[in-house]
């Protein structure tokens, strides 16, 4: 019974727009393995775990449970036709209690009243079976521990009699007690005969729990087999493949004097202490998993988070960062890695959004400049060849690579001596993407200073003089860039280990 | 050529309101039954009039829309203020001295309002639904829940029909609104701080991140908005000669109902003054026309309230369009 092939994915391809995110992805689970599933940021897990709950559909390729054809027409079909996603961030109503939210949608009824002592019953039965009978069934969910609260999402996938599990980063934001209880529960559905597909970053778990993995690499298979036959080692290298060599143009620039530095920074989202220097004319990249923190680090030293402890300093002046305003006044710039929601007012004009930081500079007591606004912004769409009908135009019309261009425009606009930049590329074409790489080398030959946040290796080598490496908030290593090669950031930033 | 292009578009942004209220005079003045009276100036005249409260109010209301958020205190506030400004002048203190009572007044309500939502961090809504409560226990208890009767001065002379001297045309009251609708329309569209107004609106994330004091910008504009509730007041005051604290129940969603016909979005970010006053007056002149057809009272609710609907759906497909 355990060899059947229980899920098959035969030749599944998606994309999106021009994207072509998964190319004809093969993938099978047995009954009773833990299935790793494996690959950078963007390759395309994210996208099949959301075709295989029913979320997406393929645009071609069959699925099949237990030999028949499974089609979900969307997440609550996939989850009556057995199988169950455990997202990484729950999704779960904080306010209703831990029975509530296991039996949602699955209540045990008679003639549309709740029958509290049936679904009771199921529960108990079931925090029982996971080894957490103390979860008390009424208490709210908000009052629980991450690690508690990701039982109960498992609970809730055990009651509906889910045979295959997909769990999503499930360790990402457990303790190590926490990761421990969890494979115990995952070693205890394994004998029950439940296929687990787990996505994970760290390769360190993925070795300890799984039986078989499948990595994915720019949306097609890149490797699989079973775990002990391969390595950690042999794993990063099937992620990160042999990439053909990019051109990454660099313009000279010669780092000098130290011009920002912070020692001890801690915040609000950064709960472990930073320290970090930065020279004039360099370009200082930052590499590391999604959640370990370089994002936050990015906003604490903006401002935009709370700091808590230590200060920065920049051109020798120290300051604690408490709001943009005073950042921006510093030198500080910082590009969003989120343009849509936070880093354009896409329902703004081109020029309003390029001079929103610097308004002042368009303006005679009070009263703005109308005519010299626009023609700063005209000037900056002809500097970054923005394709725009007009510096009048509403951003959210112009395309990725050019909205991008208008958010770093302003940064270049304000002055700015330190570019603070999350993820400048995602999502933009290559010829953006280019002319982005590009505006970063002159900044740093203009002694101005890059933090470079990225989840593409490749820019990070080919762009950076130095690379900082973050793993679970901590800032690991800081070396330059000549020192590092792929397959070594790579383990750095799933290890949290130099090599 | 950007400049037509932009102007342009703003003035297709004022079409469906425009033509809204175009609709609305010329089914009137068709009507056989009013159509002698309806066009008339003394008619127009006594419409401008009655819109000055409203048109007042909106003025800040408007800009809160724009900002992101509402302001349900806003009717209640006006109401303290007109109470405030009969109980001035019976202390004895001159006119213009209570008139000054009654607007600072709503600006400290307005003010009060600013601050609870930037530093409780709580939303809009909830802040403003209890002030619209406070605010009108205050005006019960300082009036001792009746009517405050006070004498006849120059600043009920704010709000008459035909105006001393003759040459002012139509009253003081429509010339104060006037004039701050363009001071009101000109600090949105040609100040740092409307601009800084509309970014907030837009997107608060985004505002924040280019460095503007976004809690700064609020608490300037429910204050301002306060102010014009104060100002409001003294004209409902120099209207009715009474300070009545019972006045204006529910008008703050007569005032939040013209912004929303004038194109403003409740999500923020869009809206425009001149919008806004024609959002008014559409609203007056179908209450005008109404009366004058002596259709009851209930029918102009449910023509106004089918107005809203449409002025925003159509909005919304605009939007979709673009």
């Amino acid at each position: 019974m355990t060899d059947e092939q229980f899920l098959r994915l035969i030749s599944i391809s998606k994309s999106f727009g021009n994207n072509l995110v998964l190319d004809s992805v093969n993938f099978e689970l047995r009954k009773g393995e833990v299935h790793a599933l494996l690959g950078e940021n963007g390759a395309g897990k994210s996208t099949l775990v959301k075709i295989l709950s029913g979320a997406y559909k393929p645009d071609s390729g069959r699925m099949s449970v237990a030999g028949v054809d499974y089609r979900p027409s969307s997440p609550l079909d996939g989850l009556e036709k057995g199988i169950a996603v455990i997202y990484q961030e729950l999704n779960l109503a904080p306010h209703l209690t831990v029975e509530e939210n296991i039996m949602l949608g699955q209540e045990e009824n008679r003639f549309g009243f709740v029958d509290k002592k049936r679904n009771r019953k199921t529960i108990m039965q079931v925090l029982e079976f996971l080894h957490h009978p103390e979860i008390s069934p009424d208490i709210p969910v908000r009052k629980l521990t991450v690690g508690a609260r990701q039982i109960v999402e498992i609970a809730r996938a055990l009651v509906s009699r889910a045979m295959i599990l997909v769990m999503d980063e499930p360790t990402s934001s457990l303790s190590q007690e926490d990761t421990q209880r969890l494979f115990q529960i995952i070693r205890k559905l394994k004998d029950e005969d439940v296929g687990i597909i787990h996505v994970s970053h760290f390769l360190e778990e993925v070795v300890e729990i799984a039986d078989r993995f499948t990595v994915l690499r720019d949306g097609k298979v890149a490797g699989c087999g079973n775990i002990s036959e391969t390595s950690i080692e042999g794993l990063i290298q099937m992620m990160i493949g042999q990439r053909l060599s990019e051109l990454f143009p660099r313009i000279p620039h010669q780092p000098g004097g130290v011009l920002l530095s912070c020692r001890d920074i801690e915040g609000k989202t950064m709960d472990k202490a930073v320290t970090l220097e930065l020279c004039r004319g360099e370009i200082l990249g930052v590499a590391g998993l999604v959640g370990s923190g370089r994002t936050e680090f990015l906003r604490t030293l903006f401002g935009l988070d709370r700091l808590e402890k230590g200060v920065v300093v920049v051109s020798g002046e120290s300051f604690k960062p408490k709001h943009p305003e005073e950042s921006i006044k510093r030198g500080l710039g910082f590009l969003s890695e989120d343009r849509q929601t936070e880093g354009l007012a896409v329902r703004m004009s081109l020029a309003d959004n390029l001079t929103l930081s610097q308004l002042r500079f368009y303006s005679r007591k009070g009263f703005l400049r109308v005519k010299k606004q626009r023609q700063a912004a005209d000037e900056w769409v002809n500097k970054l060849n923005i394709k725009a009908r007009s510096a009048q135009q509403v951003v959210f019309t112009l395309s990725g690579g050019n909205q991008q261009k208008v958010a770093l425009a302003r940064l270049l606009h304000q002055e700015a001596e330190v570019f603070l930049l999350d993820e400048p590329t995602r999502g933009i074409d290559v010829m953006s993407k280019a002319q982005i790489y590009e505006i970063m080398g002159r900044l740093a030959s203009q002694d101005k200073s890059v933090i470079f946040v990225s989840s593409y290796l490749p820019e990070l080598l080919g762009v950076s003089d130095r690379i900082a490496v973050f793993h679970r908030g901590q800032l690991v290593e800081a070396r330059p860039a000549a020192y590092w090669s792929e397959a070594s950031l790579m383990k750095a930033a799933i290890t949290g280990k130099e090599s | 050529m950007n400049k037509t292009r932009l102007s342009l578009k703003r003035i297709a942004g004022l079409l469906g309101p425009f033509v809204g209220l175009i609709l609305v005079i010329s089914i009137f003045s068709l009507m056989p039954e009013v159509s002698d009276r309806f066009l008339r100036l003394a008619n127009i005249r006594s419409v401008a009039t009655q819109s000055v409260i409203v048109a007042l109010s909106a003025l800040g209301m408007t800009l809160i829309i724009i900002s992101g958020g509402i302001d349900l205190s806003a009717a209640s506030n006006l109401a303290l203020s007109c109470v405030l400004v009969a109980f001035a002048i019976n202390l004895g203190l001159p006119p213009v001295l209570a008139a000054l009572v009654g607007v600072a007044s709503g600006g400290l309500i307005g003010f009060l309002n600013g601050f609870l939502i930037t530093r409780l961090r709580l939303v809009p809504f909830i802040v403003t639904l209890g002030m619209m409560g406070i605010a009108r226990g205050i005006a019960k208890w300082v009036a001792r829940n009746q009517k405050i009767d006070a004498p006849l001065s120059w600043l009920n002379e704010l709000m008459v029909r035909s105006p001393r001297p003759f040459w002012l045309v139509v009253s003081p009251g429509i010339w104060i609104m006037i004039l701050l609708s363009i001071i009101m329309a000109v600090l949105l569209r040609k100040t740092v701080f409307g601009r800084h107004v509309v970014a907030v609106g837009s997107n608060e994330l985004t505002a924040r991140l280019c460095g503007i004091r976004t809690d700064r910008v609020k608490i300037i504009v429910y204050s301002l908005s306060g102010f014009f509730c104060g100002l409001a007041g003294v004209t409902e005051f120099s209207r009715l000669t009474v300070g009545d604290p019972t006045v204006a129940m529910g008008l703050e969603l007569d005032i939040i109902a013209a912004v929303v016909i004038g194109g403003g979005s409740l999500s923020g970010g869009v809206g425009s003054i001149l919008g806004t006053l024609i959002g008014v007056f559409i609203m007056a002149f179908l209450r005008n026309g109404c009366t004058m057809m002596g259709w009851p009272n209930y029918f102009q609710e449910i023509i106004i309230g089918a107005i809203i609907v449409l002025a925003v759906t159509l909005d919304r497909l605009r939007h979709r369009q673009e």
